[in-house]
């Protein structure tokens, strides 16, 4: 069998490569030469080919995420163990404790094969964090699909819940949030990002670098076959066309009883200190762990690939190097640790072989049937990819959108009380607020014994220390029809949502990470929307001091020319000193007060109400005031560790209406609701002005809570009392209308079933 | 203290939520290790939920052949106390300690939910401490709980009391009768599909209703 | 070099609910004139040496206890040249 190697490449300097197919332009294959002197050997080209792919090097998004860095103030630092650049960040809880998390996408794949595409999404992020030395405690994940009535929608949602259930819960991990929208744009392009939290004590965090010469190179896990060969740099590089055939390339298929072993193996090994430097085989499997780690490392590596235990064995050198066969880990290991290392591994029968060692060289050295098939400076494949500056421009009709708002005169408006009614229902069946439960209830929210919220609830709230009951919170947010609106304005929306979740639950918000969907980057319009978000998220994060610690950015969700809501999912995680203090949303006793804390305004522009009523779009987005979030936050977590609320909930989609009757159906309790005089009626109820929050609190601690808002300058009306128990009480609101509970269950959780089939759930 | 083992194979999940509710109990739990020969004097052994082996072949299948288990169903049949939760049931059923099988759930779904249960039977040591006829709500999370037996095995269970807990309101998984849980013919093998271990604390569960399971072994051991 | 194929079927009796929901895709596919459908399983094992009757009989044994669960599944052993 003949296979290209260095020594060969040197000797025919004109053979023609596949450059182009492999996804490189000609100015990188150019460049790709003068790096190495010579033209690159057939295994090289396909090293830089995946290496240097948007997915990959973020060659378009690069100078934009800069910006992360470069704004993080002081205070922000404070909390950050590990920043951006590794495979997740990490940050101080208090105590000695430290967490790490992240969100990441598998979209494409997911439109591809749904169930496999979403599990091996959950499994790529859970290796992430088991990377960096935690236990992986909890995962989340925000989901975006096409309408829910499309035939499409069927085909890939339920395959997609199957896959984050039967992957997350075969590797015991609780699923304590995420989001469910349904929009036309996302159908063809659904979005399927997966978040991973993990904890860990601040002396365990590992990095992925190959330090200390004659270190061995240990590659375990799962054999190497011909997972998504191309995948990589095929699939998340390119659109989808709609007149071509549907790419059917090989899909990565997941096992997730072997990664629930490789987990416990991984902690036995961090336990007993055996790695040097460890690191996840994610997109571009070797390519991207042996380039990466002596790139960050002491600067050299020499790995037989001979070595890699495979599953196929017709695979050529080209080919194990881009597979992304899942399950696999990558670890530097001292000699003197290797016995040890390969014990704990038997133990749990997992696959371990040492591939190479660590160099000082400054050059990864690959062989393959004693003939060097890469020689390479590991820094320009991992570190040193191309940047590009994309063009980009705000579009011609961004101008002409936001003057369509949704005024009076524009949108009819409900104004008589059964008009008011009607519209609650119909927003409260709504795709987008309906209830989730047939979704969620195929995730195992128990598993660990840890989940003190999950969804539905603001965040996802888990205890890391049982003794001391500290824990965090979790939440993620987007709004695709508001960054479309305004981009800068959108993203920074997201963030002042996903703060504001994890403050109602009573967390400190401390940290955040993000998964950027969006079109294409060839498209100057799409290409604004990037930069504007990715500006806007950034001078929020440094108006409110929290830093951003990762993430993802996932680019090319179009199909033909039209892309995808520019989608930015931030998450934000928080902590709290003792989760016994977590405040959650449900309304209940009877005889609480019910306040509204915050301001209303008549802000509809991308509302929930325009959309499902009008299918309107245009305006401005609700106004930012990222100085009263904060304030709001104080008041939440002041409020929650003093004991003063038995309830609290974000308002954001659906106004003041959709957030009293989420707490209702959840406490099974009915409230008796007094608009204020000074706010026109539709406004108060489904008004989407930001910085607000719905807050119980018994009537003995109410002048306190008052108090503590006015202190801070900080609205607070009182807008009801809690009311009646069970299905037949009711929402009444003063002088409008009254709906009963059951009817509005009823309304909320009929809508899925009937679209999906039945849930017992 | 009573000590109670609890075995993990490769892929079990709850093994540590069950060690946590026998802390709870007021006894010392004792890790056992799929592949070890002895039991290690423990007075009762839990076979905790999860998806040993992936669940790969059907889910027990290979678990009922480890090590550890040539001791648990020898034990068993001398008067050992064995619990299977979930996983744990579906492993007692392939050895047999238990009669029927469990399949797929009628709805094919994986079902996470809280479960509204009657404990049918009082006369197990691990169901001493419930009143007969007693209502709980435990979480239920599973993809393959549905319980099957032929007609015979299905009346003899109920002729001899063996139904140690039904699911009421909502049969989440298609059971034949409602069944739950149930136990060998001399008590002491009980199997049960939904999680007690998960409802013992108020912080964590949806309910503490789940603790009893784990109080009643105690008290059987104390008086023994 | 022998190979054995093991069919496991879920016994008639037993619920088959991954097999009614293909009948549905079938008939949903517009294929009509289905009365039933059951899902099974297929083990395909390749042995090293020939297969003689001792193996055959090894091979029997491990169908009933491991590769089906006699309580609810039927299974038939075939060798295949």
């Amino acid at each position: 069998m003949s296979f290209d190697t260095v020594d060969n490449a040197r000797h025919t300097p004109d053979e023609d490569q596949p450059w182009a197919e492999l996804g490189l332009k000609e100015d990188e294959y150019q460049r790709i030469r003068e790096i190495l002197g010579r033209r690159p050997s057939s295994s090289e080209l396909a090293m830089y080919s995946v290496m240097w792919s948007e997915h990959c090097s973020y060659k378009s998004s690069k100078v934009h995420l800069r910006q992360f860095g470069e704004k993080q103030t002081e205070a922000a630092k404070e909390s950050l163990l590990v920043g951006i650049g590794e495979n997740a960040g990490v940050v101080d809880i208090g105590d000695g404790w430290a967490v790490t998390f992240k969100v990441e996408s598998h979209n494409h794949p997911s439109y591809v094969e749904p169930y496999q595409g979403a599990a091996t999404g959950v499994g790529g992020i859970v290796r992430d964090i088991l990377t960096m030395g935690a236990r992986p405690i909890a995962v989340m994940d925000p989901l975006r699909f096409g309408p829910a009535d499309a035939p499409d929608t069927r085909r890939v949602l339920p395959g997609v819940v199957a896959g984050i259930g039967g992957y997350g819960n075969c590797l015991g991990l609780p699923n304590i949030g995420g989001e469910v929208v349904f929009d036309e744009s996302y159908a063809g392009n659904p979005l399927v990002n997966a978040l991973c939290v993990g904890s860990l004590r601040h002396d365990e965090i590992k990095l992925a670098k190959a330090t200390g010469v004659g270190n061995l190179v240990v590659l375990f896990g799962a054999k190497t076959g011909g997972d998504g060969i191309g995948g990589v740099s095929v699939l998340a590089s390119e659109t989808f066309d709609a007149d071509k055939p549907s790419k059917r390339p090989s899909v990565q298929v997941g096992d997730p009883f072997t990664e629930k072993l490789l987990i416990e193996c991984c902690l036995e090994i961090f336990a007993e200190d055996l790695v040097v430097g460890i690191q996840d085989l994610g997109g571009a499997g070797i390519s991207c762990a042996t380039s990466e780690m002596a790139s960050a490392g002491t600067g050299g590596m020499h790995v037989v690939l001979d070595r890699v235990p495979l599953r196929d064995p017709t695979l050529s050198p080209e080919e194990i190097l881009m597979s992304e066969s899942q399950e696999r880990m990558c670890a530097v290991v001292e000699p003197a640790k290797l016995d040890r290392f390969m014990g704990i591994c038997q133990r749990w029968d997992i696959t371990a072989t040492v591939i190479g060692e660590v160099t000082d060289t400054d050059r990864l050295v690959i062989e393959w049937h004693s003939e060097t098939v890469v020689d390479v400076p590991p820094r320009t494949v991992a570190h040193e990819g191309p940047v590009y500056q994309r063009p980009y421009g705000r579009p011609a009709d961004q101008d002409a959108r936001q003057a369509d708002a949704p005024t009076a005169q524009r949108l009819v408006r409900p104004t008589t009380s059964v008009e008011l009614r009607d519209t609650l229902l119909r927003l409260v069946s709504s795709p987008n607020l309906a209830a989730k439960g047939w979704v969620t209830s195929q995730y195992d929210k128990y598993v660990q014994g840890n989940t003190v919220l999950a969804q539905p609830e603001d965040a996802g709230v888990v205890r890391v220390d049982e003794k001391t009951g500290r824990g965090v919170a979790i939440s993620t947010d987007a709004n695709g029809r508001f960054t479309k609106l305004d981009p800068y304005a959108g993203a920074q929306l997201a963030l002042a949502e996903a703060y504001r979740n994890v403050a109602a639950t009573g967390a400190k918000p401390l940290a955040v990470t993000n998964c950027l969907n969006f079109g294409s980057p060839e498209d100057p319009a799409v290409m604004w929307q990037f930069a504007e978000a990715v500006r806007g998220l950034a001078d929020a994060c440094e108006a409110l001091d929290v830093p951003v610690t990762g993430g993802n950015v996932s680019f090319y969700n179009q199909t033909g020319e039209v892309a995808i809501l520019p989608t930015p999912v931030v998450g934000v995680l928080g902590v709290i000193d003792d989760v016994a203090r977590r405040t959650p949303m449900a309304l209940g006793p009877e005889g609480e007060s019910v306040l509204l804390v915050g301001e209303t305004r008549d802000e509809l522009g991308g509302s929930e109400w325009a959309h499902v009523v009008h299918g309107h779009l245009g305006g401005l987005p609700p106004t930012v005031d990222l100085q009263r979030e904060r304030q709001l936050a104080e008041i939440l977590v002041a409020g929650s560790r003093d004991g003063m609320l038995t309830a609290a909930h974000d308002v954001s989609e659906g106004g003041v209406a959709l957030a009293l009757v989420e707490m209702a159906l959840r406490g099974g309790r009915g409230a008796r609701v007094v608009l204020p005089d000074d706010v026109d009626p539709f406004v108060a109820l489904f008004s989407e002005s930001t910085g607000r929050a719905v807050v119980v609190v018994p009537r003995s601690e109410e002048l306190r809570f008052t108090d503590m808002c006015v202190a801070r300058h900080v609205p607070v009306a009182r807008v009801g009392v809690v009311d009646g128990v069970g299905d037949q009480a009711e929402l009444a609101v003063q002088g409008q209308f009254s709906v009963s509970l059951a009817q509005l269950r009823t309304a909320s959780e009929a809508t899925l079933p009937a679209l999906f089939g039945p849930s017992v759930g | 203290m009573a000590r109670i083992g609890v075995v993990t194979f490769p892929g079990s999940l709850d093994d540590r939520d069950a060690a946590r509710a026998i802390t709870v109990a007021g006894g010392e739990p004792v890790p056992l290790w799929h592949k070890d020969r002895s039991l290690a004097g423990v007075d009762a052994v839990v076979l905790p939920g999860g998806f040993s082996y992936g669940d790969y072949l059907r889910c027990g299948a290979i678990a009922r052949f480890a090590p550890v288990m040539e001791m648990i169903i020898d034990g068993a049949q001398g008067g050992l106390p064995v619990l299977g939760i979930c996983n744990g049931f579906q492993i007692l059923c392939e050895t047999h300690l238990l009669p029927g099988a469990l399949t797929r759930n009628d709805s094919l779904h994986f079902v996470c939910r809280d479960q509204r249960l009657r404990i049918d039977s009082t006369s197990t040591p691990w169901t001493s401490d419930y009143a007969l006829g007693q209502e709980i709500v435990v979480p239920l999370k599973n993809g393959e709980g549905g319980y099957v037996a032929d007609e015979r095995t299905l009346d003899e269970l109920e002729a001899e009391g063996r139904v140690v807990a039904r699911y009421l309101e909502v049969n989440p998984n298609g059971s034949r009768r409602d069944i739950a849980g149930i136990s060998n013919a001399a008590g002491n093998v009980v199997g049960l599909m939904p999680h007690p271990e998960h409802a013992v604390e108020p912080l964590t569960g949806p309910s503490t209703d789940g603790l009893a399971f784990f109080t009643s072994i105690l008290t059987r051991l104390a008086r023994a | 070099m022998a190979r054995v194929v093991v069919d496991v079927m879920l016994k008639p009796e037993i619920l088959d609910p991954q097999g009614q929901a293909v009948q549905g895709a079938l008939s949903r596919l517009g294929f009509t004139g289905v009365s039933s459908v059951r899902q099974g399983k297929r083990f395909e094992i390749e042995l090293d040496g020939d297969l003689d009757d001792a193996t055959r009989a090894r091979v029997e044994e491990l169908a009933g206890t491991l590769l089906a669960n006699t309580v609810i599944e039927d299974y038939r052993v075939r060798v295949e040249d």
